[in-house]
């Protein structure tokens, strides 16, 4: 069962031996290749300077200091090379990491999520690939946590568009969200339209406004 | 530094020139000054006393007098504070039981304190203020009478003769500038005499009027306050390393085993079997989020990754009440006080919202004058000092009336409250019936890291 039809070339940071292997094995089954999996941020730097990778997936804590080396690595890597998708794995929510994340590039490309989503093995292949894309992918707790600050700017937003900036804060496209509220996709498309003008985001190119949108919302 | 006392000033350089020898005069002249009118007062009030006495009016005098001893230990206390600037607690007052003058003296009468205070005027009124009164003129009026001899010259003697102290006689110039220079020194030597007699003085106050000191005591609460302060760093290495080993460990093991199961899920041809395998990978990820939560209750660790404004934005977002985070705290902190403030934030906010019935929170701070100062207020309906006996933790304290509510309702803050005191910190609560209610948390403290703009 593929969900993309392209091979992901992959670097893999994960100080875990077992989730290491069990991810080069998970992604091997979906078809994509763990072209290096290390286990440490210099190593992570060095095997992406080696193998210039199309996602890099990466542990936030991870030796020597145990803190948050996968994060700094993360933001690292993508000020040097703009544009490298990274999809970061973390133990808990963590809100200012992922507006850490989001703000580095212009915050396509990126994702964050809860490493216990990789149980979820099909959500998760989807994502990688969506981040690899260059989407925004947020992990569906950190939007929980942040829908619960109702602050502006999002206050002047209504309940319904702060379900669909939720769900595309997700990294989902148009159709998906409307699948997940059962309307119409013609109607999603009015949300973001309105969700956009609310939040005074100038008229740009769609998956830009979108990012940007996203990054408000986690901002807020 | 800035010495305390006279005694310490009078081994500094300098002594002679700073205020400390005025404020050695003016503290022996007022205590013979005050000693004389004690004197009068006693001999007035118990000769009044006893004469009347026999028509029984007398008695309540004589009773009263029995109390003098408290104003006079009051401007004692006072003055003391000219020759020694640490403060005197006495021996500890007990509270009347009620209110009004009966009760009030019934209490004083009973207690220890009245009565050494007593003891001590007495003592002021025939013994010390005749000395205080002997130094002041022994080490003040006789150089000053010395240096005064070529004046004395010039006025009273014409020019042709003084008499020095009124013993021997002086008739040259030189001479009677030699006196001066005489009475000088004499002076320079009386301001170390007052110095030393002050001092002493002082410190027969304070063992007269002050608590007794027992040092194994005293040994014995430095060790404790130590040892408190060794349990609770034990006590955060502990959770810390508990949050690491389950982080490190069954963390991983529990996502291994969810993608072990999901991936097994992918291959299972619909069934019975597949049915199962949903189950369990749907029992093991919420296992792991309950895992989670739990590290996370543990030691947070964005408490120790970003420090604590970040941990408290965090714990804003956590809770039910939509809570305004208002902290202005550039750098970093120490460990112990990063954690106690972030536990006390997180308790008050649990009880905002399990008790105040407050739609709206606030958590404002910052660390200014050597102190972590976070107030957390909400718009609910007050009340939680009665469910909250935080005070009840003050030495002294009549235990609260419900002790079952306040094991409920407060131990969690009285629990934070001891830990705060562990760091010399303060907890203070108002929460008046109809709210609001102000949680205070105070912590002195140093930054680690300097703060950036």
């Amino acid at each position: 069962m593929r969900v993309d039809d392209r091979t992901l070339r992959v670097v893999l940071a994960e100080d875990s031996v077992l989730l290491r292997d069990g991810l080069t094995s998970l992604l091997a089954r979906f078809g994509h290749e763990v072209v290096a999996s290390v286990g440490d941020a210099e190593a992570l730097v060095a095997a992406v300077a080696e193998h210039a990778p199309d996602v890099v997936v990466t542990d936030v804590r991870m030796p020597p200091g145990f803190q948050d080396e996968g994060l700094r690595a993360a933001v690292g890597l993508r000020e040097r090379r703009p544009g490298l998708p990274v999809l970061v794995l973390s133990q808990y929510v963590q809100r200012s990491y992922a507006a850490e994340l989001l703000d580095s590039g212009d915050g396509t490309g990126v994702g964050y999520l809860l490493k216990d989503r990789v149980g979820q093995v099909e959500e998760f292949v989807e994502a990688l690939a969506e981040v690899a894309d260059g989407g925004t992918v947020v992990d569906p707790e950190v939007v929980r946590q942040l829908l619960r600050r109702r602050r502006d700017p999002l206050a002047r937003l209504s309940p319904r568009e702060r379900e669909v900036l939720a769900l595309v804060a997700e990294g989902r496209s148009n159709g998906a969200v409307a699948r997940q509220l059962v309307v119409s996709e013609a109607a999603v498309g009015k949300h973001i339209g309105s969700i956009l003008a609310k939040l005074d985001l100038p008229p740009a190119d769609d998956t830009h406004r979108r990012v940007l949108a996203v990054l408000a919302f986690l901002r807020a | 530094m800035r010495p305390r006392n006279v005694w310490q000033a009078m081994s500094a350089p300098g002594f002679l020139l700073s205020a400390w020898p005025w404020r050695a005069v003016a503290y022996l002249l007022t205590g013979a000054f005050a000693g004389a009118v004690t004197l009068v007062g006693l001999v007035v009030v118990v000769t009044v006393g006893g004469a009347l006495s026999v028509v029984v009016v007398g008695l309540p005098l004589l009773v009263l007098t029995a109390l003098a001893g408290l104003p006079v230990a009051r401007l004692e206390r006072l003055r003391l504070r000219l020759a020694d600037r640490a403060p005197a607690p006495g021996l500890p007052r007990r509270q009347p039981t009620a209110y009004g003058p009966w009760p009030w003296l019934t209490t004083r009468l009973r207690e220890p304190a009245s009565w050494r205070d007593l003891g001590h005027a007495l003592l002021l009124a025939t013994v010390l203020w005749p000395l205080d009164a002997l130094v002041v003129t022994a080490a003040l009026a006789l150089p000053l009478a010395t240096l005064a001899t070529p004046l004395l010259m010039a006025t009273v003697g014409d020019g042709e003769e003084a008499k020095v102290l009124k013993q021997w006689t002086v008739t040259t110039w030189p001479t009677a500038f030699g006196a001066a220079v005489l009475g000088l020194l004499l002076l320079v030597l009386g301001a170390y005499a007052l110095g030393l007699a002050a001092g002493a003085r002082a410190a027969l106050t304070r063992v007269l009027l002050g608590a007794p000191r027992d040092a194994t005591l005293d040994a014995r609460v430095v060790e404790l306050t130590r040892s408190r302060v060794r349990l609770v760093d034990a006590f955060e290495a502990e959770r810390r390393r508990i949050e690491r080993d389950l982080h490190d460990g069954a963390q991983q093991r529990l996502v291994a085993l969810t993608m072990t199961l999901g991936l097994a899920r992918l291959d299972a041809p619909p069934g019975p079997l597949a049915d199962q395998l949903a189950k369990a990978h749907g029992e093991a990820g919420r296992a792991l989020e309950e895992l989670r939560e739990l590290i996370h209750g543990i030691h947070p660790k964005v408490l120790a990754d970003h420090g604590l404004a970040a941990a408290v934005e965090d714990a804003a977002d956590r809770s039910a009440v939509p809570v305004d985070v208002r902290l202005e705290l550039p750098g970093r902190l120490p460990r112990a006080v990063e954690a106690a403030a972030y536990f006390v934030v997180c308790e008050a906010l649990a009880n905002v919202a399990k008790h105040s019935g407050a739609d709206r929170a606030k958590v404002t701070g910052g660390h200014r004058d050597g102190r972590l100062r976070l107030q957390i207020r909400d718009n609910g309906r007050g009340g939680a000092e009665d469910r909250a006996r935080v005070g009840a933790a003050e030495p002294g304290a009549e235990p609260g009336a419900d002790v079952d509510a306040e094991a409920r309702a407060g131990s969690g803050l009285t629990g934070l409250a001891d830990r705060v005191s562990v760091l010399d910190g303060r907890i203070s609560l108002s929460s008046p019936p109809g709210g609001p209610t102000l949680l205070r948390v105070e912590i002195p403290c140093e930054w680690t890291t300097e703060p950036f703009a």
